[in-house]
């Protein structure tokens, strides 16, 4: 662990988890499904203050693997801090002085916001499957209350990447006087076949883990840690690209010299994406990964709305759409089609191609350019919330 | 607040904004760092975007909150509808794109009136240089060698005119420059030969 960071004056510092409940019987949120859906409980964390006009709020999306925890520590033990904590804090992007940051875990989600893995009240059991198939827009319309619940009559921007850029970009169009920016990172209206293709993979290999047990694990005591091990360890390298798995890895051989002529891991990469895999586990849950990238790739913005055009027709905020270069999962050409829809409708819009070897991760990962252009882009929002 | 001045932009830029009537839609291609949009959207309330392939331009362009659009110009204006804006501008862009003919012709699709502008490969300084020297001409205006010049489709004031006879476009104002003021009165006696850039505003002929 590195001290220095954890004591750095930019760090938000110690941070604690805190939860709003709400759907409590018999006003259960309606979800897209048509099924109802209550009592939810939403895990979520704040940074900085909200200032006394309410306009300074700024809501955080993650992504798949992500969570409430964007940045500081738990307790003092932690080795991480949270997943994008050198944007949040004292004289960063998201500036705390200037801020107040909110992020809630996802509805479906297993980091402490009601999924497949709470307890039902009706059964007194897990859901398990039994948990509606939830959606991207059912996911905002949780995050809605909870928007409500801390006093914030508009959020000053929405920003999140890859799925996090989806929950961006259904709070414009679906609440679009309580927006006045959106940020979607390394994200797209619809996921194309590939990504689908790529979560259907996953999804089979948590299904063919005999200790998944039709998705009662939980109720079995056992745990489908191999299936999500190997999901993970997909999902993982299409997050990365050719040249940065070449740069870090090579051909490299691991603790050896020469190959085994066995099926042990020889190649450094191979153990590091079952390192991967196994951290993953420890945190995540193999139900939840079911859920969450069912409603990835449910999103279609075209198909809800008849076009892309349409979806963005009552969009009333500024745009800042970023692509990275070197993604080839949430490629450019669909950060485009949000551009261009956009530009047809007369929005305020900017977009930025950002140059990065890392691939998808990118964005997760410190990138001067995209750092000032977030923060240079912010602060003219909050400079004049008001006019557009 | 932003602490971006809109005094003191390229002298042509000046003239530009100057062609552009309050509260109209402007598409600005190639707009660097967003100075003349800047200024616009700030002296004339001005509604528009810019387009650049320079990302570190994007950057600046979003320092000064100017939407900007990343994108190369020689792929072409196909996400905008015929009409959609009041003015697309071009300011000495025109010869560093691959088929010039074509981002004129997208050009005036896009936007009822276009403004140009365009350095003037006739400037008698350039002549001279290629005349008495036999050398590749490099000036001020255009500071590149033959090898490392971005400049692949220069023309003169009277190559431009031309095309735009030939196209049927109509040029419906212009404006010659000179770096030397003194010679000002020259520049626009005879262009072709005094005047280092030109700007002229078309729109399609009838």
């Amino acid at each position: 662990m590195n001290k220095e960071t954890k004591n750095n004056s930019n760090s938000v510092g110690l941070v604690e988890r805190q939860y709003f409940s709400f759907a409590e019987s018999p006003n259960e949120m309606v979800l897209e499904n048509g099924e109802r859906l209550g009592p939810i409980t939403i895990a979520y964390e704040t940074y900085g203050k909200l200032n006394t006009n309410a306009d300074n709020a700024i809501l955080i999306t993650h992504a798949l693997s992500g969570d409430a925890h964007v940045a500081g520590y738990h307790s003092e033990n932690d080795d991480k801090p949270g997943w994008w904590d050198f944007m949040v804090g004292s004289g960063k992007p998201f500036d705390t002085d200037k801020y107040f940051i909110i992020c809630s875990n996802v509805l479906g989600g297993c980091m402490g916001t009601t999924g497949p893995g709470s307890i039902n009240p009706k059964s007194g059991e897990p859901y398990n499957l039994n948990f509606p198939v939830v959606t991207i827009g059912d996911m905002v319309k949780a995050q809605k209350q909870l928007i409500d619940h801390l006093g914030v009559k508009r959020l000053m921007s929405a920003i999140g990447g890859s799925m996090g850029g989806m929950q961006a970009l259904e709070w414009a169009i679906e609440y679009p006087e309580m927006v006045a920016s959106v940020i979607p990172i390394a994200t797209t209206s619809r996921l194309g076949a590939q990504g689908i293709a790529f979560n259907e993979v996953g999804r089979q290999a948590i299904f063919a883990d005999a200790n998944w047990k039709k998705g009662n694990y939980l109720n079995h005591d056992c745990n489908p840690a191999h299936g999500l091990v190997v999901a993970r360890m997909l999902a993982h390298i299409t997050y990365l690209s050719e040249e940065s798995m070449h740069k870090k890895f090579g051909r490299r051989l691991r603790d050896r010299e020469r190959y085994g002529y066995d099926f042990s891991s020889d190649f450094e990469v191979e153990s590091y994406l079952r390192y991967q895999g196994e951290s993953f586990i420890q945190r995540f849950d193999a139900n939840t990964y079911l859920y969450i990238t069912k409603a990835i790739d449910y999103f279609d913005l075209n198909r809800d709305y008849g076009s892309l055009e349409n979806a963005f027709k009552n969009v009333n905020c500024k745009f800042l759409v970023i692509s990275f270069t070197s993604d080839w999962l949430f490629t450019t050409a669909q950060s485009k089609e949000i551009v261009k829809a956009l530009k047809i409708n007369r929005k305020h819009v900017s977009f930025c191609e950002i140059p990065s070897k890392y691939g998808h991760d990118s964005f997760l990962l410190r990138n001067e350019d995209m750092e000032q252009m977030l923060e240079s882009f912010l602060s003219h929002v909050y400079d004049k919330p008001k006019k557009l | 607040m932003s602490s971006i001045k809109s005094e003191h932009i390229r002298p042509d830029l000046e003239l530009i904004a100057g062609l552009v009537k309050d509260k109209s839609t402007v598409l600005d291609l190639g707009c660097g760092e967003g100075e003349l949009l800047h200024k616009l959207i700030q002296e004339k309330d001005v509604q528009g975007h810019g387009v650049e392939f320079s990302d570190k331009y994007i950057y600046s362009c979003v320092n000064k909150d100017v939407p900007v659009i990343h994108a190369d110009l020689n792929e072409g204006l196909d996400d905008y509808p015929d009409n959609s804006f009041d003015y697309v501008i071009l300011s000495r862009t025109l010869q560093v794109v691959k088929r010039p003919d074509i981002v004129l012709k997208e050009m005036l699709r896009v936007g009822e009136k276009c403004i140009i502008s365009l350095p003037n490969f006739g400037f008698w300084k350039i002549r001279s240089q290629l005349l008495l020297k036999g050398k590749m001409p490099v000036t001020k205006t255009l500071p590149y060698h033959w090898y490392d010049t971005p400049n692949i489709h220069l023309s003169t004031i009277k190559d431009f005119k031309q095309f735009c006879q030939n196209k049927n476009i109509k040029i419906i104002n212009q404006i010659y420059i000179n770096n030397d003021r003194s010679n000002k009165w020259l520049a626009n006696l005879l262009p072709n030969c005094f005047a280092n850039l030109a700007i002229f505003t078309i729109q399609n002929g009838t």
